[in-house]
């Protein structure tokens, strides 16, 4: 698997780009990856988000879909679109260190 | 990123509730994906977007041949003969078995997934034609469907995208 260095921190990341070892993930890589995606602060609105995909993979093993997220985060889908503009399921998913969100919704 | 000014365009042409889902699941997805969004409704695909019918959508089992026993738990793949689709009660019967199946995989009812798709930045439009010959109007249609356009307006505003028609 190759690896890359993000943030001060080599980390394993798949074909895709996206982290292959969510273990591997902190902070202050969201806040790096985030960069590369655009978006230049990680507001907290933006952190409840990644928070609750954090958990919600810890507990289920993937990546949250946008519906599991604007449900369970407490986050309008409006909102979910303008924290993460231009494609939030992937985006999401790479500040959160996780793979890419498996399901259709 | 190279999909940046993707752009897909559907056209739904199906009221009845299996066909409703595609452009949803795929327009959902691409919105996801930051792919950009619009939807033309057209015949009796008005009815996704009619106030009075989105709730009500339905699948006949009728000439299904798709649709087999095995939805209402039966072993196999038996199919449903015709006979028994065209008994009063039938199609509201299989309607409930697919809602039901959708809401256990956690997927919205038509209307919500429609406001979602809006939320994310779809565009939705009605069919001129169709609309004139349903003798429909605006407030007809959930609110945040955009106009009603013509074909040629559809082509226009549709320029570069890839067009799917269901």
């Amino acid at each position: 698997m190759a690896t890359r260095e993000i943030a001060g921190k080599t980390v394993e990341v798949n074909d895709e780009g996206f982290m292959a070892n969510p273990t591997e993930w902190n902070q202050e890589i969201a806040v790096a990856i985030a960069a590369e995606e655009g978006i230049s602060e990680l507001t907290p609105a933006h952190w409840q988000v990644i928070d609750f995909c954090r958990k919600s993979a810890a507990s289920n093993g993937s990546a949250p879909t946008l519906r599991a997220i604007t449900n369970g985060a407490g986050v309008s889908t409006k909102d979910l679109f303008a924290l993460f503009p231009k494609g939030p399921a992937k985006k999401v998913a790479r500040i959160s260190g996780l793979g890419k969100p498996e399901g259709c919704v | 990123m190279a999909d940046d000014n993707r752009k897909v365009a559907f056209i739904c042409s199906k009221g009845n509730l299996d066909m409703a889902y595609p452009a949803l699941v795929m327009g959902w997805a691409a919105l996801g994906n930051g792919i950009d969004v619009t939807i033309f409704f057209t015949f009796w695909g008005l009815d996704m977007i009619n106030k009075e019918r989105v709730d009500h959508l339905a699948i006949p089992p009728v000439a299904n041949t798709s649709m087999k026993m095995s939805m209402m738990g039966v072993p196999g793949n038996l199919g449903i003969p015709n006979i028994m689709g065209v008994l009063p009660g039938m199609t509201a019967f299989a309607t409930k078995l697919m809602k039901d199946k959708m809401a256990d995989l956690e997927v919205p009812p038509v209307r919500e997934y429609l406001q979602m798709l809006m939320d994310a930045g779809a565009k939705l439009y009605a069919c001129k034609m169709s609309v004139d010959m349903m003798g429909l109007k605006k407030e007809d249609f959930i609110d945040g469907v955009l106009d009603i356009v013509t074909a040629g307006d559809f082509m226009d505003m549709t320029e570069g995208a890839q067009i799917i028609f269901i």
